[in-house]
């Protein structure tokens, strides 16, 4: 699914209900074979038209329609990014102890100049893809493998890139006998401390721990309608509101969306979407990705081992907000 | 990383009144009797609720903890309100529980010997991490590294990241774990005890990351809820599903302490490294 056009053949979401009106008289008139001269210039308004709805409707996106947007079948995947931003990708598999989970793909990959390894959660489009691969849930032999690959490019030298894009780690029974939580917790021990450079970007769905599993950087960035929660607004809502019809409130509430993480001190930057949304424009989004890459490797890849080190703990260090009273502290 | 169970009333542990009905057993117990053996069931040791303070009491030697990072307090960074306010929660949470927040650290004697010590008590939203529990912990662990002292944090935390302060809950994780691993790097040595529930974002944090992992009887431990689990699966769970048991059985907790031998096993532990 990497071409430029994903619109043209998806029903859009109901928000965008007036951007597929348009859309559709717009290809109903450049199907015409013998326009008039009065038709050429509708398309041709037509055409601003849409531009500008576009640019509206994505102007105001409430927190639950961004969330709808990071969803997206059509919004681009790792494997998407993989062939659009790299010039190979060399898949690695297996985490030598259990199998190979379909929903972390890792492997080199060549960016121009730069070998890098290249870790990312991978949803699957096709319904067998997407069963292969649990819609992108990991278990913990994908953190494993993910984890041991990091270690691979560490002892090569070779920089660390992180795509994430998940709804949460997997909820089953195996996930549980293998130690989910344990396979988590030792992702962020050991990214927080590899020495070589590690750049995140949230691709699409942050889902929680998933996300957090491949989510321990020197540099952590998250595309314009992407959303990082600490959970689903839908588990919010059963949780808080005992109904999942709450999502909608509950993903205002959660204060997840990419201006908020920035507000938030959770990301270091936003890749802004191209117009309408990742989903419309798949090489334009690879681009950009590729572009905050490359500046960022070469930031980082001046700075030493122990420099990149000491900054990443500081940065994850300096997270949180709390207050300090200064009577209890006389009181002690 | 909450879980469902953050929505359960806490179990308020031993509740009032002389006789109390053990959920282990369904017996009915003298509640003195209980409460002589650290809470727990004299019939069949069911393990009850104990306060982050009566831990401290049950497992440090007495008059010992010096509380640090008191004057940490939480505050409500997105506003956040469900069918309560965040903010009004913090009060309620503070006033019926007596904590400013889920953990309370701090450094004591355990037969002697001083450590670090952490513990969170289940009872304050479900003993979740928020920015200050994460905020103590993170200090306690390089107070820890500073001092070259053992560790020893106790969860009870059914709630995992505290879903109220949003993504800045899910990030103490990061925080918590990557200051472990500074403190491994020293040479430190970190015993965590998993005691009922513990789950989510604090099993899969720090909870999981000890050189030792030890466990009371009978606890929830797991990372995802069961009820999550079943309607995602559909199918019955087995039996022991995510308690102690089950963990030690696949290989994820080194040993199941019973209460009223914590005190001796950590101290015992510590002397086995060398701390
Ligand atoms: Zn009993």
């Amino acid at each position: 699914m990497s071409n430029g056009s994903a619109a043209a053949t998806t029903p859009g979401l109901d928000f965008e209900q007036p951007i597929v009106e348009l859309e559709a008289r717009r290809r109903a008139l450049e199907l015409t074979t013998q326009r008039s001269p009065a038709q050429d210039e509708e398309l041709r308004q037509l055409k601003r038209q849409i531009a500008e709805t576009t640019r509206q409707v994505y102007a105001s996106l409430t927190p639950w329609q961004t969330v709808q947007v990071a969803r997206h079948k059509d919004r681009p995947y790792t494997s998407d990014y993989l062939s659009l931003v790299f010039e190979e990708f060399v898949e690695l598999h297996g985490d030598r102890r259990f199998g190979d989970d379909r929903a972390i793909l890792t492997g080199w990959a060549r960016l121009d100049s730069h070998k890098v390894l290249v870790v990312g959660h991978q949803k699957g489009r096709t319904y067998k893809e997407r069963s292969n691969c649990f819609f992108g849930c990991a278990h913990p032999e994908g953190y494993r493998k993910a984890i041991l690959k990091m270690k691979l490019a560490e002892k090569y030298g070779l920089p660390v890139i992180c795509l994430i894009d998940t709804p949460g780690a997997y909820p089953g029974i195996g996930a549980e006998e293998r130690g989910q939580s344990q396979a988590i917790a030792e992702n962020m021990y050991e990214m927080s401390r590899l020495k070589t450079p590690i750049i995140c970007i949230v691709i699409g769905e942050g889902g929680s721990g998933g996300a957090l599993g491949i989510g321990v950087g020197d540099r952590v960035a998250v595309l314009e309608f992407s959303y990082y929660s600490v959970i689903s607004p839908e588990g919010c809502a059963g949780i808080l509101w005992k109904s999942h019809q709450y999502a909608e409130r509950a993903a205002t509430a959660l204060k997840f969306t990419s201006a908020d993480l920035l507000r938030l001190g959770v990301v270091d930057h936003v890749i802004p979407e191209p117009l309408g949304g990742a989903h419309r424009d798949h090489h334009q989004m690879a681009l950009r990705v590729k572009q905050y890459l490359l500046r960022t490797l070469r930031e980082l890849s001046a700075k030493s081992a122990e420099q990149l080190l000491d900054a990443r703990y500081e940065k994850f260090r300096r997270m949180g907000v709390f207050l300090e009273d200064p009577a209890a502290l006389e009181g002690q | 990383m909450p879980t469902e169970t953050a929505s359960q009333r806490p179990k308020r542990g031993v509740p009032e009144g002389l006789w109390i009905r053990c959920p282990g057993c369904k017996g009915s117990i003298y509640r003195k009797e209980a409460e002589k053996l650290l809470n727990v069931c004299p019939q069949c040791e069911y393990h009850f609720y104990v306060s982050a303070l009566d831990r401290v009491r049950q497992v440090l030697d007495d008059g010992t903890f010096e509380e640090i990072d008191a004057q940490l307090r939480p505050t409500d960074p997105l506003e956040f309100a469900d069918q309560k306010p965040y903010r009004d929660r913090l009060i309620a949470e503070q006033q019926r529980t007596g904590l400013m927040d889920a953990a309370l650290t701090g450094l004591g004697m355990i037969r002697a010997r001083r450590v670090a010590f952490a513990v969170t008590d289940s009872a304050f939203i479900m003993g979740s991490m928020g920015s200050v529990v994460g905020e103590r912990l993170a200090r306690l662990v390089e107070r820890a590294t500073a001092e070259n002292l053992p560790l020893i944090i106790i969860s009870g935390s059914g709630g995992g990241a505290r879903m109220h302060e949003g993504i800045l809950s899910l990030m103490q994780m990061a925080k918590v774990s990557a200051a472990l691993a500074r403190y491994d790097r020293t040479g430190g040595l970190f015993i965590s005890v998993l005691t009922n529930p513990t789950m989510g974002g604090v099993a899969a944090s720090f909870a999981s990351l000890g050189d030792l992992v030890f466990a009371e009887p009978k606890a929830l431990i797991g990372f995802a809820g069961p009820r999550t689990i079943k309607a995602t699966i559909r199918l019955e769970l087995p039996k022991g599903f995510q308690t102690s048991e089950f963990l030690l059985e696949h290989g994820f907790v080194d040993r199941i302490v019973p209460r009223s031998r914590l005190k001796s096993e950590i101290a015992r532990a510590i002397d086995y490294c060398g701390k």
